[in-house]
């Protein structure tokens, strides 16, 4: 069985898609996954804390969006605090191996709260890293929930974000995704580290108020990165633009692609993982949905 | 110990809650509050140190970055400080209303390592600032901050020893309800006073059958029957025998009709006889085939009387029941998208004019808004589809329709229970909720139904039924279990009772999970407890089934057998409380006859005089209620979830036009899709509920072809909202309805497949008699082949041409401008089935061959609206001209062709380049070229005399159309 794995792992991607009570886009980001190239698990929780199975069995750890526990107390709390406390040492030990996460939403929410993201902020952090929570994501400022379109400004230096276009437009569907610091300190390391990656901007790129920052986020951010940039955090739903046919206005567009502006984020983390972690140059780049 | 335990936000840190509150109770036109903060508060009991809570605090309930946190061992809250103005009001949930924040607390607590928790309770506390008299404080306690049907304001000085619900196990005692000896007024009594909605005839025939046996019926037997006879379950008035007077061409007529639903509804379907229609009528939703390997299916259901009383908790079960519904199809479909339809009366109604007992329009729309969002986004089912419309004789009596669609394999259909297999109740538990929820639905509301009916609202907890979701369609691909229904109206009663119909069952009671200690056995059985389905499982399955479902959290217990005796025998511990025989239970209620009457009624024709100004009249035709944008409630719709969106219910260059059929596209990796639309308007059946039925078919059919649908390829629902039909005017009305979609559907060849009604929509209040006008909603269902070629509404392109495709008659009757002049009218819009056909099938051809940039359908507001709807969500203008639209009626004027609503009939872009192509396909079809897209935002039409007759622009439309519901 074991011996299986290893050789699935040898040469294709894994991505372990975590799921507990609640969680709803992990089947469209398994899609985007696996058009990619990749090979998904859809895993429950459950299948991890009793060790049927492994994180180590990965490369890329997804946690999709959806509505862990009912958002009960705080969105994400609870999920979080089960992977900080039941699942700390092994999700530690994932990211030092140089493997990748990414949060989708209530992804993004669970990562923030457990402290796996910002995560250190400078060495001195790094080296006795405990997960402590250092930013929110907190009640929209319209106190309401809210699917719409918006634009994203990409910066920073991610292995998710590289090569995709300067503006992006994806959905947000959240209540609670604005975005908080604790303190000052952390706004300037988190600029200063290049961990601010997305902002929502106005369609021109610039920076603006609400709806186009849809839940009043501090400096309009929408997702961040730890300093490695190999995990990613964002509320909005790059899974939700992977096709053209979910663009909101496509039937305008004079030049219909197959695929939308999020797709290559997902196939960013595939061929990381392909040149990194699998040493494959050979199928470098796979075209997605060829 | 009891440890209270307050989340605060810090300073500087935004209360977008508080200051949504203080919105709310502006609204409410209340202006001495001046901010509102919002605290929450978790009680806390259970063996727990002070290192304990303080641990639970930091980690757990408080938010490092914006909360700070206070705990202590004095329950009360804190007394309100007059002298400073500032008033503490604190709102917790009545014992045993369903919390699920309860229980995930306690599973955080017990993550943290912390064991001993036994009870969390919560409540809000309100810290309201400035000078406000009490009666004020008052009035905001009870329309913002809480519903006394489920809620309660928390008295400062109360002592607290326990948060455990404190009903204590109570001894058992059989009850015989002594009936065989009671004469017809002790009959009536008992019917009433046990709220079994049951009359007399049908108490008798029951005191007949237990005569027979020589015995008194237990109450649970008497409960049993009561909720299997109830209308709500077996729809009494439309399978009755109807004794039908009318008028037709001025003659007196009448006729027999034997059973209203098989002579039309079903009918319609038999006479069409589609080979894509997989499964009608039987099952929970209708299935029709999707593709090689799915079907798809269909279900919309009314929450109306529980809505009416907890708007939020109403809608949130009612949108968790109609998911149970797709769940509970064949042996379990995959929820794939949500449509929900309202009706509610006017948002801006005084508070004066309330009958009493009924909450305001604006508090109803938004807890129903919210309770829809809730379930919907917390289960992952995008809600893409919907309507909302308003009249004030639904301010006792909102309607509240949820639809679900669901896939399932081709070969998980069919679902039988065969003898031996056990009975097993999964997800929920049982409490005392919604005791009496389907015989209270069959009964009018009165001023007093909210104290008496409380039992029957609730409030969903929608993260259990995902659970039961996510485990039940990994059993289904297993082939664990042999049938399944939900529990809906009638709790295990109706489920087991359906199950086991033709084998009989045995139950035991005591085994069935509860929430708390202390309900009998006729409670466990009626109760209507939420998130819970019930299955047949074979014995070699049922150790790998319990597995699946403990994997994923959800409990899943055996309560029983289907036996192969025939009888229904339910036992709480070794005393058995119910021996029916099921071919009583299910067939042996009197068959009744019941009056009916239709007259046309009497209205007058209006004569108005044309508008100078048509631009005027527009804007306000956009601003009615009925036809203004919705973007405000669709937005908290997450209504892309699943990632199937191809046409959004919002669409255009800023994503804020109003689409006709929503698209999806269920499995990402095909191209196949669903057009899911809706038609409804009772305005038009306040004229004649024969051509409302047959408009809304129409309306529901054309959505689907404006985004390129198929006519041959689509499915319909019919959702039947009426008042008392023991009353022969209501239910007269109700007879021409259903011809109505007899007619129009077979004229169509769109089938019915499943199909709902809600019956007793009356508010009465002293000897006053509200009805809701009769409404029907019309859902419908269409195949798309590729949803690459669907098409939007938004006018696409400078240049481009724009046509009028159908007839336009003088229809004003029923129309939203004559509503601006408060008038009903008479010439209500008929369809012409022939002629419509051709048209959609042209149509079809069309867009199939790319030659249609943009396409809306001509509903409320006529040509008009979906002229102006189609520019801005463009953000394009338009110069058009009147006289090119054709039109075939004697009064030939200007506002009649803009505003009429004749059926049938759409307006299309079309490319200069393609104009030759387009004309001769549309060979046949009426159509007329009207005018063309311009680049400048000006809205101009000329008029039939060749003068401009209405000239605006595209800002002022839309802001128009915006305004009214923008909150």
């Amino acid at each position: 069985m074991v011996n299986e794995k290893d050789k699935v792992m040898a040469k294709q991607p894994k991505v372990i898609i975590l799921r507990t009570a609640g969680t709803n886009c992990n089947e469209e980001t398994a899609f985007a996954f696996k058009s990619c190239g990749a090979a998904v698990d859809q895993v429950h929780i459950n299948k991890l804390l009793d060790g049927e199975v492994n994180l180590k069995d990965y490369h890329i750890l997804a946690i999709p969006g959806g509505f862990s526990y009912g958002d009960d107390i705080e969105s994400g709390r609870i999920l979080a605090n089960e992977l900080r406390l039941k699942l700390g040492e092994p999700l530690s030990k994932f990211i030092g191996e140089g493997k990748l996460i990414i949060g989708i939403c209530n992804g993004f929410q669970v990562l923030v709260r457990s402290g796996i993201l910002p995560g250190a902020l400078n060495e001195l952090e790094e080296k006795n890293y405990a997960f402590t929570q250092k930013v929110t994501l907190t009640n929209n400022d319209s106190a309401k929930f809210e699917d719409r379109w918006i634009h994203l400004k990409v910066s920073g230096n991610s292995v998710w974000t590289q090569g995709v276009k300067d503006i992006v437009y994806f959905p947000v569907a959240h209540g609670e995704g604005k975005f908080v610091v604790k303190d000052e300190m952390i706004l300037k390391r988190l600029k200063d580290n290049g961990q601010i990656v997305f902002r929502y901007v106005a369609a021109s790129g610039h920076a603006s108020q609400y709806p186009d920052n849809p839940n009043g986020s501090m400096e309009n951010i929408a997702g961040i990165t730890d300093r490695t940039g190999r995990i990613l955090g964002l509320m909005p739903h790059p899974e939700r633009h992977f096709l053209f046919t979910q663009h909101p206005f496509w039937t305008r567009l004079e030049n219909k692609t197959k695929l939308g502006d999020g797709a290559k984020i997902f196939q960013n983390g595939v061929d990381y993982v392909k040149q990194h972690l699998l040493k494959d140059k050979s199928t470098l780049v796979a075209s997605v949905l060829s | 110990m009891i440890w209270r335990v307050e989340i605060r936000q810090r300073q500087g840190i935004f209360d977008s809650l508080g200051e949504g509150i203080q919105k709310s109770i502006q609204e409410l036109g209340l202006s001495g509050i001046e901010k509102v903060e919002v605290t929450l508060v978790y009680n806390l009991e259970g063996d727990l140190a002070e290192k304990d809570i303080k641990k639970v605090c930091e980690e757990l309930l408080a938010d490092k970055v914006t909360h700070h946190f206070f705990y202590t061992t004095n329950l009360n809250p804190p007394a309100s400080q007059e002298n400073k103005n500032l008033h503490i009001i604190e709102i917790a949930y009545n014992p045993g209303v369903m919390d699920p924040v309860e229980t995930s607390t306690i599973k955080g607590i017990n993550d943290l390592g912390i064991k001993g928790t036994q009870s969390v309770r919560t409540a809000k506390n309100y810290r309201l600032y400035g000078r406000i008299p009490d009666s004020e404080l008052n009035l905001i306690v009870d329309k913002i901050l809480s519903n006394k049907l489920i809620q309660h304001r928390v008295n400062p000085d109360a002592s607290q020893k326990t948060l455990a619900i404190t009903t204590s196990e109570t001894k058992f005692t059989l009850i015989v309800v002594n009936l065989i000896e009671a004469n017809d007024k002790e009959l009536t009594e008992l019917s009433k006073k046990g709220q079994l909605f049951l009359n007399l005839n049908e108490m008798k025939t029951i005191q007949r059958y237990f005569k027979k046996l020589g015995r008194n019926p237990t109450d649970c037997e008497l409960e049993t029957i009561a909720q299997t006879w109830s209308e709500h379950c077996y729809h009494k008035t439309f399978r009755s025998t109807i004794s039908y007077k009318y008028t037709e061409g001025g003659k007196k007529k009448s006729r027999i009709i034997k059973n209203l639903f098989k002579s039309t509804i079903v009918k319609a379907t038999k006479d069409i006889d589609p080979s894509w229609c997989v499964s009608i009528f039987h099952d929970n939703a209708g299935v029709i085939k999707f593709d090689n390997d799915d079907h798809v299916c269909f279900k919309v259901e009314t929450h109306n009387h529980p809505s009416a009383l907890e708007p939020f908790g109403g809608a949130n079960t009612g949108m968790g029941g109609v998911i149970r519904d797709i769940l509970g199809t064949g042996l379990g479909a995959k929820p794939i998208c949500s449509t929900d339809i309202f009706c509610f009366a006017p948002p801006n109604m005084s508070f004066d004019d309330l009958p009493p007992g009924t909450l305001h329009p604006l508090r109803i729309m938004k807890g129903v808004v919210s309770g829809v969002r809730d379930y919907g986004n917390k289960m992952g089912i995008p809600t893409v589809n919907g309507a909302i419309l308003f009249d004030h004789r639904f301010v006792g009596n909102p309607l509240v329709y949820c639809g679900n669609v669901g896939l399932i394999p081709k070969d998980k259909v069919i679902k039988k229970v065969k003898k031996g297999d056990l009975v097993v109740v999964v997800g929920g538990r049982t409490g005392r909720d919604g005791i009496h929820g389907a015989t209270f639905s069959s009964g009018e509301l009165t001023t007093e139904s909210e104290v008496v009916s409380s039992g029957a609202v609730q409030i969903g907890n929608p993260i259990e039924e995902k659970k039961v979701l996510d485990a039940l369609l990994q059993a289904r691909d297993k082939n664990l279990y042999s049938a399944i229904t939900d529990c809906g109206a009638g709790g295990l009663s109706s489920a087991v009772g359906e199950m086991g119909k033709d084998l009989g069952a045995r139950v035991n009671l005591e085994k069935v999970p509860l929430k708390y200690k202390g309900l009998n056995y006729t409670e466990i059985w009626i109760s209507e407890s939420q998130e819970r389905m019930v299955l047949s499982v074979p014995t070699k399955s049922i150790d790998q089934l319990l597995e699946v479902f403990a994997d994923e959290n959800v409990e899943a217990t055996v309560i029983g057998e289907f036996t192969g005796t025939g009888r229904l025998e339910l036992f709480y511990n070794d005393t058995q409380v119910c021996d029916l025989d099921m071919a009583f239970l299910h067939d042996g209620i009197p068959q009744v006859t019941k009056q009916a009457e239709w007259h046309e009624p009497k209205l007058k024709s209006p004569r108005i005089p044309q508008a100078n100004d048509l631009a005027e009249k527009l804007l306000e035709v956009l601003s009615h209620y009925n036809v203004c944008s919705k973007e405000w409630v669709i937005r908290q719709y997450d209504h892309e979830v699943q990632g199937g969106g191809v046409i959004k219910p919002l669409v255009g260059v800023n994503c804020d036009g109003p689409s006709d059929a929503s698209v999806i596209r269920p499995k990402l990796n095909s191209l196949k899709g669903l057009a899911v639309s809706n038609g409804i308007n009772f305005r038009y059946g306040m004229i004649d509920p024969f051509w409302m039925a047959a408009s809304c078919i129409d309306e529901a059919i054309r959505q689907i072809i404006a985004v390129g649908g198929n006519v041959e390829r689509i499915a319909i629902l019919d959702n039947f909202c009426w008042g008392n039909p023991d009353k022969p005017d209501r239910l007269g009305s109700l007879v021409r309805c259903a011809e109505g979609c007899y007619k129009a559907a077979v004229g169509y060849g769109v089938p019915f497949i499943s199909g709902k009604d809600s019956l007793y929509n009356e508010y009465t209040e002293g000897s006053e008699s509200i009805a809701i006008p009769g409404t029907i909603l019309i859902s419908a269902l269409g195949i798309i082949d590729n949803v690459e070629k669907t098409i939007t509404m938004d006018f696409k392109k400078a240049g481009n041409l724009i046509y009028v495709i159908g007839q336009t008659f003088d229809e004003l009757g029923g129309s939203i401008y004559l509503d601006t002049f408060d008038f009903v009218g008479t010439t209500v819009p008929k369809v012409d089935t022939k002629r419509g056909l051709k048209t959609f099938a042209v149509l079809h051809k069309v867009c199939q061959s790319g030659l249609i940039q943009a396409m809306h359908d001509c509903s409320e507001g006529g040509l008009a609206v979906a002229l102006a709807e189609m520019a801005f969500a463009g953000g394009l203008g338009v110069k058009a001209d009147l006289k090119n639209v054709p039109y075939k009626d004697k009064d030939k004027r200007d506002d009649t062709i803009l505003f009429s609503e004749s059926n049938s009939r759409f307006i299309v872009e079309v490319a200069p380049k393609d104009q030759k192509k387009f004309e001769t396909m549309m060979k046949g079809v009426v159509f007329g070229l009207i005018g063309r897209i311009e680049t400048t935002p000006e809205f101009l039409v000329h008029g039939l005399n060749d003068q401009v007759c209405l000239k605006t622009n595209i800002m002022d439309l839309k802001e128009a159309w915006q305004k009214p519901l923008r909150f």
